[in-house]
């Protein structure tokens, strides 16, 4: 009798425990499916309609957006672009974040906080106000071309943003130069893990520093990097800030993104009315696009690790 | 004993050069890092017509506050500050309670349906903001909340939050039980024991959390630009500064003075508390 009274109470207190849990999540909850886990379906409704997003005038068309958006040489154009900036971004991302990280690893390295702090710096500052200000300084008066000219380096000044060849390039050293701190204090984190009398024992073995880099470091810090190159592709792709405030997408769509093809075809008028419909398709197709890259690359370093 | 002696003495001479050449790196490679922000915080102090004659000099030979009058007075940059400080606090307040409790539940009980949170939390890091801007836009208007601050305010706390998700629940995980124990002992129930003993405990947490969405807000772009589109008014100062560049393409001492006005308080916050940011980060790649 006493045992059935118990466990009944002990229902109760698990019951009573699940109510508290789930009134303690369902805040999170709440503003995670009302701003991202239902807008993520909600954009691919839409994307079944020819919408201006004006009006609520919403005609159902099926997937007539979307064999429009392949036989689209603006999407594609925009599509062709997240890739080459992420092909770009990303390698020198992950190499020169990892360099300043080693070498700001060492303890005994004075001033290393200083430092820390200066390469991080561009990282807190508002993307939006990088890019506005990073036109002044890639212009053809600004000095970036003064310094290369000065040093014979280029013979005359070129418009870097302004010129359909460079735009994309210049893009990405901005932006490398912009998230390198995030990544270099992933770098720091995952370099900590490596156990000092490790480093020692192979230095004493005569290591030389880049074989100890190579040989000891990079084993160690292999499951952090796996991480840290999911989230740089994931990121890469997101941009939006920084090149929507230094070229707009242009010149000439040479430096358009997705991000941006959906914002100007969605809100601005530049391409004659607003389509809502037609972005969304554009967002739906992108984002599953994304998705699936994040879950190959999830499975693949879960491979990795299991070797 | 002369093994170890030239050990020593093979390791000191190893070492100089190379700390010689990192500094040497490091130092070039900061003062190019922060070259950009520094140029734009003294060109704003700038004469609007000495700026071509000047464009690269550090030092002016002219310093004036007129860029700052120019845009505080006149294109509505007391606005977009006072939008961009109330956006933020509320935000920030509206994240980290919402993060700290669920990071507490997630942290410190099996309960029913804790896998499958975690996991569908977890897999909004994929989603790309794109995907999710248009519905979001369609959700703050039926709101009725287009163009206002709230707007941005919810719409910013949208979203699963995931590096404060992971931080809060490791942290809280770690918690010994003999407090939540001695808590009960005084009679304290669940949302007692989380008040009073946990929540004080989440402090250095709660700072990292603080700083970083700080951060985050204030320089949010993209939501709050198509949430602005149409009122100039609730604009923040990253959109505002944006807007004026397209109205003023000639101001160019005015947008420096622009962006110093936007990144100086940021900059000083992270200066104050780098430590706290820079752990939050580390920690999230290691959870």
């Amino acid at each position: 009798m006493s045992t059935i009274k118990l466990t009944k109470a002990q229902r109760k207190n698990r019951i009573k425990l699940n109510l508290w849990c789930w009134s303690f999540v369902s805040m999170t909850l709440i503003f995670y499916i009302l701003f991202q886990g239902y807008p993520i379906i909600r954009s691919i409704y839409y994307s079944l309609f020819n919408w201006s997003g004006m009006t609520s005038n919403m005609t159902y068309v099926g997937l007539d957006n979307y064999k429009t958006l392949l036989a689209d040489n603006l999407f594609w154009g925009a599509f062709k672009n997240s890739f080459r900036y992420m092909v770009m971004v990303v390698p020198l991302e992950v190499v020169i974040s990892l360099f300043f990280a080693y070498l700001l690893n060492d303890e005994k390295l004075r001033g290393r906080t200083a430092y820390r702090i200066m390469l991080f710096m561009p990282v807190v500052v508002t993307a939006s106000i990088v890019g506005i200000v990073m036109v002044f300084i890639w212009s053809s008066t600004g000095i970036v071309n003064n310094t290369l000219v000065g040093l014979g380096a280029i013979p005359k000044a070129i418009n870097w943003l302004g010129n359909k060849k460079y735009a994309m390039q210049t893009v990405v050293i901005v932006s490398v130069w912009k998230d390198m701190g995030t990544y270099m204090i992933y770098w720091l984190a995952a370099l900590q893990g490596v156990p000092a009398d490790v480093i020692e024992a192979a230095n004493v073995d005569g290591a030389t520093r880049v074989q100890t880099f190579f040989r000891v470091v990079v084993p160690i810090i292999l499951p952090t990097a796996g991480i840290i190159v999911i989230l740089c592709t994931i990121n890469s792709l997101k941009a939006f800030d920084l090149i929507q405030t230094l070229t707009g997408g242009g010149p000439f769509y040479a430096t358009d993104v997705i991000a941006t093809f959906v914002y100007r075809t969605a809100f601005t008028s530049e391409m004659g009315l607003p389509r809502f419909g037609y972005a969304s398709a554009a967002a739906t197709l992108f984002g599953f696009v994304v998705i699936i890259i994040g879950a190959v690359l999830n499975t693949v370093k879960g491979k990795l690790q299991q070797q | 004993m002369t093994v170890a002696k030239n050990i020593g003495k093979k390791k000191h001479f190893a070492f100089k050069p190379f700390m010689l050449l990192a500094h040497a790196i490091l130092l070039i490679c900061s003062l190019i890092w922060i070259y950009p922000i520094v140029w734009t915080i003294i060109s704003s102090f700038k004469p609007q017509a000495n700026f071509f004659k000047e464009q690269l000099n550090l030092l002016p030979s002219m310093m004036t506050l007129d860029n700052y009058i120019r845009v505080w007075s006149k294109a509505n940059f007391t606005i977009y500050f006072t939008n961009s400080v109330i956006v933020t606090i509320c935000t920030v307040a509206l994240v980290l309670i919402m993060t700290n409790m669920a990071g507490y539940v997630l942290g410190r009980y099996k309960f029913f349906g804790r896998g499958f949170l975690m996991a569908l939390f977890l897999s909004s890091i994929c989603i790309p903001l794109v995907s999710t801007l248009i519905p979001v836009y369609q959700i703050v208007k039926s709101m009725g909340l287009m163009g206002t601050r709230l707007g941005l305010i919810l719409s910013g706390a949208g979203g699963a939050h995931v590096i404060f998700l992971l931080l809060f629940s490791s942290y809280y995980s770690t918690v010994p039980n003999e407090l939540e124990e001695a808590a009960k002992l005084d009679g304290c129930g669940f949302l007692g024991t989380y008040i009073s003993v946990m929540v004080p405990l989440s402090s250095p947490i709660t700072t990292t959390v603080v700083i970083m969405e700080s951060l985050w807000t204030w320089n949010a772009f993209q939501l709050p630009l198509i949430l602005t589109l149409n009122n100039p008014a609730s604009r923040t100062l990253a959109v505002g500064l944006y807007a004026f560049k397209g109205e003023n393409v000639v101001d160019w001492t005015g947008i420096c003075a622009g962006g110093a006005i936007a990144m100086v308080p940021i900059i000083i916050v992270f200066i104050a508390f780098q430590k706290f940011f820079i752990n939050g980060m580390a920690g999230a790649v290691k959870g």
